[in-house]
């Protein structure tokens, strides 16, 4: 248990030195899976136990020969199932990929290889990414690590979930509309959502492709700037990809006081109206208690324009759902149903049998809304409101570093509690879209429990601002207090 | 009734056949003939995941064949989806251009200026839009009636396709052809379309007559068939209208093995693509520098060559069209005369009169034809030095045409050299003389009869014979047998 609880900038080195054995390390997760998965269902595919040892040994021998190198040597990862993985299937938690093994790599999938980690598994997630609980995924709910009746929030479930289960110290979610900060405010972990850009989308199978970035996910900062450092370069295969250098965000943690003058934080007062249950908005303003002084003012801000956020961004998820979704016919890859007929009804009972009805219902919504005669209505009406939000935001960035509010508005609940009320589970992601409609970075750090149940903060900051954003967050990690921490299984 | 006004608009799409790599992925484009769904990977397969790269040389491409068409470029061009389920479809959403909801295809406005016999002729170009090819249906019996089931082929998934879409300004068959084949002409000057290559131009045309309902003719595979599919419809449509029918507006196919249009199935409702931008490829922004570098990189054109054959080469209007409506027959032309410089009218006149007979009675395509420019020239100069005769030419053109082989090869196997040795032409009009007597003592009086007679003479040397000195020949035997110093 012990070196499965080291923070993942630790485990490096002490692997690099020998101090710790990679087939060891990898034998003890192994076995940790074993115990817990039955309870936890966190986990969609999980690679053989001899690739996962043959793969450890040939890393020692490296070691051995002076060759190891790598910012995540032999380190253990856990990647979302929705994050292609040549030769290892990719399901996105749906029937319609039950089957699908990617003949190649995602960029983040290439560039973790490369810095040697050791992808242990496919992490479960909402069907497509589509939901704020894990529990429309195919495979199954995952539950929370922390009470096993309730939600590990989503659609990164799995991942944040193999986290606080203390399986792996680090692991790669997807954001559309707080689909990273949601299960890590509702595992006590850290999940950051990067600026639109920041990180190759190549190879991450498309919810809403204008919202979602592929997200690092820890259980402390320093870990999730590591994990960023791997993550975040320039594509050429992703047309959205920022050009370009990265800062070296480890590096910047290493003196996080080290920022001019005092600094300001926006409480944006819209996310801690109505719909934020009383005990979050208690933790949230402890958190801010501990926070506040010594050079760090706190100070409420309004964006009016936040109110309109849910209704765009679900306008906006669905459209894109609805066409990139459109791929999925069974004629090249994936579910196929088994009846005979011309195209037409073969294509229609392969995605009558092969989506859910999370996946089904979006579809629809999206397109309706863009159809002839709603176009115009609804997803023209959208844009504009992403742009009044994206107004807004720059305007609050001009007096303050950052905005904060809650992650998510009220508790993790209870397994079926939501799942028949979609309304209900779409208000779940009111403090999270508006992030996604600016394409601004956003993270979630523990800010603390009722009871057994965490709250987690979130901490918003200026586009290609996440060195910032990861200070900031250090310097709150340590005011709170609260981090590595393991749900006690 | 005679004289109904008809309004014609087509909707091309060229293949930029010329690129080396797809639209959006590095797969070669040269699929043609390759083996099924070898030229493809994740991106044009629409793999999960996989995202589009903007092959930045189609930009290019698209501003060069924007600017021959006098086209107004777009500063900022957005790509949109097009939704609709199809198999032959990778995503079932075609990554196009749209001129609504904010986007605006890469060129507008523009326009290509016809010459026909009588007038000049402008034909407005509503825009031009870069687009992705789908994949192939193969239908393993060739029909899809009879086959049991459909193959699908993706190499051609992703190819880049120009659609460039005309006003309704045409006002006949023929100079909807004229229009395709000056544009052919232009794509093959600008060198971004080999446009012989099967399926590299596809045309859709749209008509109304007499402001009836606007028939839309789908994708018709060759020039002759959009002149032929137009000529169609307008017969069908003049008879409807006289049994006093109205034309309602539909969507037909041409049917290039009958020769007819048929109407498609008609839809229950009316097809919504549901256009919205294409998030995965951010605007590209196209500058005023880029623009004129490319201008100024442009080749000649059709125009302006026609303009330098007639000033060049001294060439009437006539030969300079028909020479450079097709750029193949253009450059061959010009390469024909760089070898026989002495007299391009002359060339010309080969080309145009016989050459392009005889490729189009052998059914041939300039491609395949074997005959090089360094073959006509050297044909001219056979035919100068008096080695062959016009005739003897005229029999080794179609041969080096279908062989390859050059003329002087063609004139030594086939033994075709010219006769113009006196002493054996006399011995052969003489014999030519002994069979025919009466018409030989005909031509004493008659012309006539001596034409007879240098016509077997001809015959009888398969027109080898030198027909100035067999003249000559001819006029001294019957001048001898006049004053009896020849007997027959
Ligand atoms: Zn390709």
């Amino acid at each position: 248990m012990d070196v499965l609880s080291k923070p993942a900038n630790e485990l490096g080195e002490l692997i690099l030195s020998g101090a710790i054995s990679i087939v060891d390390l990898i034998d003890k997760v192994y076995e940790r899976i074993m115990k817990l998965e039955s309870k936890v269902n966190a986990i969609i595919t999980l690679r053989s136990r001899s690739d996962l040892l043959k793969e450890a040994e040939n890393k020692e021998k490296e070691i051995k020969r002076g060759a190891a190198k790598g910012l995540l040597f032999g380190v253990p990862v856990a990647v979302k199932d929705n994050i292609s993985t040549k030769g290892i299937r990719t399901t996105c938690g749906s029937k319609i990929l039950e089957n699908y093994v990617p003949p190649y790599d995602a960029t983040v999938v290439k560039l973790l290889k490369k810095e040697g980690a050791i992808i242990i598994c496919k992490t479960n997630m909402d069907e497509f990414a589509m939901g704020s609980s894990t529990e429309t995924s195919y495979f199954g709910p995952t539950r929370n690590p922390w009470d096993l009746e309730r939600v590990p929030g989503g659609s990164s479930g799995g991942s944040a979930a193999v986290l606080a289960a203390g399986i792996v110290p680090l692991a790669l979610g997807s954001d559309t509309g707080g689909s990273v900060r949601c299960p890590a405010a509702f595992t006590a972990t850290v999940g950051l959502k990067p600026t639109y850009g920041l990180v190759s989308r190549y190879g991450l199978i498309a919810y809403a492709n204008s919202l979602e970035q592929i997200g690092p996910m820890a259980r402390n900062v320093t870990d999730v700037a590591l994990l960023l450092n791997v993550i975040s370069k320039y594509d050429e295969n992703d047309g959205t990809s920022i050009p370009g250098s990265r800062p070296d965000y480890m590096y910047s943690l290493s003196n996080p006081y080290h920022i001019k003058g005092s600094l300001k934080v926006g409480l944006v007062v819209e996310m801690m109206g109505e719909g934020v249950s009383d005990e979050v908005r208690k933790v949230i303003l402890r958190a801010l208690d501990k926070i506040s002084g010594e050079g760090i003012e706190i100070e409420e801000v309004s964006l009016s324009s936040l109110k309109y956020a849910l209704p765009a961004y679900y306008i906006i998820a669905m459209s894109e759902a609805s066409s990139n979704l459109a791929r999925y016919d069974g004629v090249r890859y994936g579910f196929r149903a088994k009846i005979d007929g011309d195209w037409n009804k073969v294509y229609m009972e392969t995605r009558a049998q092969g989506f859910g009805l999370e996946v089904k219902r979006r579809i629809i919504m999206g397109t309706f809304a863009l159809s002839a005669g709603y176009f115009d209505q609804y997803y023209l009406r959208a844009l504009k409101v992403r742009t009044l939000i994206l107004n807004d935001f720059r305007r609050a960035f001009k007096k303050f570093n950052v905005l904060v509010g809650p992650t998510m508005p009220i508790l993790p609940f209870k397994i079926g509690e939501k799942i028949k009320d979609p309304l209900a589970m779409y208000m779940c992601d009111i403090e999270t879209v508006s992030a996604n409609l600016a394409g601004i970075p956003a993270i979630s750090i523990p800010a603390g429990f009722i009871g057994n149940l965490p709250v987690g903060l979130q901490i918003m900051a200026p586009p290609l601002h996440e060195e910032l954003l990861l200070k900031i967050s250090k310097i709150f990690e340590d005011k709170i207090g609260l981090r590595n921490l393991i749900a006690p299984l | 009734m005679e004289k109904l006004k008809v309004k014609i608009g087509l909707e091309v799409h060229v293949q930029l056949t010329k690129l080396k790599t797809k639209l959006f992925c590095s797969c070669p484009s040269d699929y043609r003939g390759k083996p099924p769904n070898t030229y493809v990977c994740p991106v044009c397969l629409g793999l999960p995941g996989s995202l589009p790269k903007v092959n930045s040389k189609a930009i290019e491409y698209a501003v060069m064949v924007a600017l021959a068409l006098n086209c107004k470029i777009n500063r900022k061009v957005m790509f949109f989806r097009k939704h609709y389920f199809y198999p032959d479809m990778t995503k079932n959403f075609q990554i196009t251009q749209y001129d609504r909801a904010g986007g605006a295809p890469i060129a507008v406005n523009g326009y290509l200026k016809l010459s026909t016999s009588d007038k000049e002729k402008v034909v407005r170009i509503r825009r031009i839009n870069i687009e992705e090819d789908p994949g192939k249906l193969v239908y393993p019996t060739g029909s899809i009636i009879t086959s049991p089931y459909t193959l699908v082929d993706y190499n051609r998934a992703g190819i880049a396709l120009l659609e460039i879409v005309t006003e309704p300004d045409i006002e006949t068959p023929a100079e909807a052809r004229l229009f395709l084949q000056k544009l052919r002409s232009i794509l093959e000057h600008l060198d971004v379309c080999d446009c012989g290559l099967e399926g590299a131009v596809r045309t859709d045309a749209n008509i109304s007559v007499a402001g009836g309902g606007r028939v839309e003719i789908k994708n018709i595979g060759s020039i002759k068939d959009v002149e032929k599919a137009l000529m169609y419809e307008i017969l069908r449509q003049k008879e409807a209208l006289l049994k006093g029918l109205s034309i309602r507006s539909e969507t037909r196919h041409w049917d290039d093995v009958r020769k007819v249009t048929v109407p498609l199935r008609v839809k229950e409702e009316e097809q919504d693509y549901r256009y919205f931008p294409e998030a995965d490829i951010p605007p590209i922004i196209i500058t005023e520098e880029f623009i004129e570098k490319i201008a100024k990189q442009m080749p000649e054109l059709p125009d302006e060559r026609l303009k330098r054959f007639q000033r060049e080469y001294g060439l009437p209007y006539y030969d300079s069209s028909v020479l450079v409506s097709n750029k193949k027959l253009a450059d061959f032309f010009e390469e024909t005369v760089k070898l026989y410089k002495r007299n391009p009218k002359k060339v010309a006149n080969v080309i145009i009169n016989d050459f392009l007979r005889w490729i189009h009675e052998k059914g041939l395509e300039l491609d395949n034809v074997k005959a090089k420019p360094k073959d006509i020239a050297e044909l001219l100069k056979l035919l100068d030095n008096g080695i062959i005769s016009i005739k003897i030419a005229k029999t080794v053109l179609p041969e080096i045409i279908v062989s390859g082989k050059s003329p002087s090869q063609v004139v030594k196997e086939r033994k075709l050299l010219k006769i113009s040795d006196k002493q054996i032409i006399r011995q052969i009009a003489l014999k030519i003389f002994r069979e025919h007597k009466k018409a030989a003592f005909d031509a004493l009086k008659d012309k006539k009869a001596i034409n007879y007679l240098i016509g077997q003479i001809m015959k009888y040397t398969k027109g080898r014979a030198d027909p100035a000195v067999t003249g000559k020949v001819v006029k001294e035997l019957l001048t001898d047998l006049k004053e009896g110093k020849l007997k027959l």
